[in-house]
């Protein structure tokens, strides 16, 4: 209330702070939430809490440098930021991926994804009061994370994707490991299922709560599951597919209310269709390289190393003064868990990017925030803010 | 010339002619069709890229900015937008420096918003018409534009927990090792830098 007005007992409008520390607020976020008596007028999100500087930093990295910075943008899917990356180097250099190679990162992609929407939908099942799905969706995510370190030893902040392909070869064993997870998962995914979809309480805090038609959308530059969820059958993996995308067969599951309900059974169904994509990477898998023959862009084998002079100075040459690329500009995006992930990179030549600018799906969808939230109940807002799936890693950079 | 970017030529030929007065030149390069236009008609550009049956680029995927210090017209604003009906990508930019704003386009994309602040925040861009022009992403109080070419990557302050006066404080930044900046760029491949020592080199020779 602005000083110097006088009180009136009738006035039921009151301002409060949400977060910067909430556990519903997925992160640092400080939301100002105006409130007429139970209904929320106004929702202003502050956000930059978890502002890093990332794309200060990333000019004043070399190419291979700058990778690692992607993995701790949307840190729940880390490998499909490093894709978009990636792309959007070779992209300007013209370089061809080598099959295996290129089996492989949609097949983490898609691990990327399943590990992403295991998160969001049993966190926000918990930010609506269900607090069993998260113990058992997480023991499926640890399974993930292992498949994270098997690959590239580790965890979460994972470097895998280089430009040219992956950075090694999967270990023998892993992708019958995957394929068996593959298996043991689908009994999980309805387990979950059992406990939400049908579930009274999920469906009254959820059904009609955060409604997005086709209009706002568009309007509020939405991508992903916030589209799909309101029945645009929009998928870049269809729609612009990059990588062997083309080849696979999957499905695109749309919503038809656009509310948060919606979105959570797109993202379980999403999950479902992930698994098929995995299953027939791994089908479609064959022996070869795993990174582009150019020794201009990709690091020499260790082995050669130990044989041949000219590997080693490439070796040194690439790890100290990295690789240059063309001058010239592109946009390049990946269908990301979260929506679309894009990289508009400017490059002056030089063997660090002039300018990256990071598309976070994320933060066109917080922006929207105060437009969904208006009318609504407070309970809801975090019903709304956790179906959206916002991760301040990639919203703040 | 392959398929798609004879549709972009189409599509940039189709806008060219709507817009002659918007549009001051287009290209295609990595088959994305960029179009540079005139500052003060980007409005009427980005709306007709949105109502025409032939663009329909409904969505607006990004607006960013771009530092070029050593140009006139220092800052170039980006927008991405994407048409999800043709399944189309486009690339609309127009050029502005410190002082001069740019018409904001919050009227007809409501989620400019904060692309514009952040672009206020990170180069200083200022767009007329935008009625929230808060900064967004750095600090409370925050001085300086952290994404121009000529601020320095570590900034100019820094913050501590101050056990005496027990809050948060700001210092100027102390750094016990100067940034090391490495020029990787080879001097065999015609670099731009005069090494030291090399103008005496010309002076002999007059």
């Amino acid at each position: 209330m602005a000083d110097g007005q006088a009180h009136n007992p009738d006035d039921r409008s009151f301002t409060f702070n949400f977060g910067p520390q909430h556990p519903a607020a997925h992160g640092v976020l400080r939301m100002v939430v105006e409130m007429d008596g139970e209904i929320v007028e106004r929702v202003d999100p502050h956000i930059g809490l978890l502002h890093r500087g990332t794309e200060k930093l990333i000019e004043y990295k070399t190419y291979l440098q700058a990778l690692p910075y992607f993995d701790r943008l949307d840190y729940v899917a880390p490998m499909n930021q490093e894709h978009a990356y990636c792309l959007a180097i070779e992209k300007l250099l013209g370089l061809e991926v080598p099959r295996r190679a290129s089996l492989i990162r949609v097949l983490y992609s898609e691990i990327g994804r399943i590990s992403n929407h295991i998160l969001n939908i049993t966190t926000q099942a918990m930010d609506v009061g269900a607090l069993t799905p998260i113990t058992w969706g997480f023991e499926e995510r640890e399974k993930l994370c292992v498949f994270y370190e098997r690959a590239c030893g580790s965890r979460m902040h994972a470097a895998y994707f280089r430009p040219g392909g992956v950075h090694q070869d999967l270990p023998p064993e892993l992708l019958d490991d995957i394929l068996k997870f593959c298996d043991e998962f689908l009994p999980v995914c309805d387990d979950m299922e059992g406990l939400l979809t049908d579930n009274r309480i999920f469906k009254q805090r959820n059904c009609d709560v955060g409604v997005v038609s086709v209009q706002d959308a568009l309007d509020w530059g939405f991508s992903g599951v916030m589209v799909r969820g309101s029945g645009m059958a929009w998928d870049l993996r269809r729609a612009q597919p990059y990588e062997c995308y083309n080849e696979l067969d999957f499905k695109i599951p749309v919503g038809k209310h656009g509310d948060c309900y919606d979105r959570y059974v797109c993202r379980m169904e999403e999950m479902r269709e992930s698994v098929k994509i995995i299953r027939q990477c791994i089908e479609l898998m064959e022996p070869g390289p795993v990174l582009a023959k150019s020794s201009k862009i990709a690091p020499p084998r260790r082995g050669e190393m130990k044989r041949s002079m000219e590997a080693l100075i490439h070796h040194f040459k690439l790890y100290t003064e990295g690789f240059k690329v063309p001058a010239g500009e592109t946009y390049t995006a990946v269908e990301a868990p979260k929506g679309e992930f894009g990289v508009y990179l400017v490059s002056d030549g030089t063997n660090r990017p002039y300018r990256l600018k990071i598309r976070a799906p994320g933060f066109p969808h917080l922006h929207a925030m105060d437009y969904l939230s208006k009318g609504h109940q407070l309970a809801d807002v975090s019903a709304i803010l956790g179906s959206l799936d916002i991760v301040f890693g990639e919203i703040d950079r | 010339m392959n398929d798609v970017d004879e549709t972009l030529n189409d599509l940039a030929d189709h806008i060219a002619h709507a817009e002659p007065h918007a549009v001051q030149r287009w290209e295609i390069t990595q088959g994305e069709l960029t179009i540079h236009c005139v500052r003060d008609q980007i409005r009427s550009l980005i709306k007709f890229l949105r109502d025409d049956s032939q663009c329909r680029f409904e969505t607006l995927i990004d607006v960013c900015g771009v530092d070029f210090p050593e140009r006139r017209e220092r800052f170039e604003i980006v927008y991405h937008m994407l048409s999800m009906r043709m399944n189309q990508r486009i690339r609309v930019k127009v050029s502005t420096d410190a002082e001069t704003a740019v018409p904001s386009i919050v009227e007809i994309f409501p989620c400019a918003e904060w692309f514009e602040r952040e672009a206020l925040d990170m180069y200083g861009v200022l767009f007329a018409g935008n009625t929230d022009m808060r900064r967004l992403l750095t600090d409370y109080g925050f001085e300086g534009h952290p994404l121009r070419k000529d601020f320095p990557l570590t900034g100019y302050v820094e913050v501590r927990y101050d056990e005496l006066e027990k809050r948060v404080v700001y210092e100027p930044v102390k750094l016990v090792q100067e940034y090391r900046n490495f020029d990787f760029l080879s001097p065999w491949e015609g670099a731009q830098a005069v090494i030291p020592g090399d103008e005496k080199a010309t002076e002999g020779a007059e």
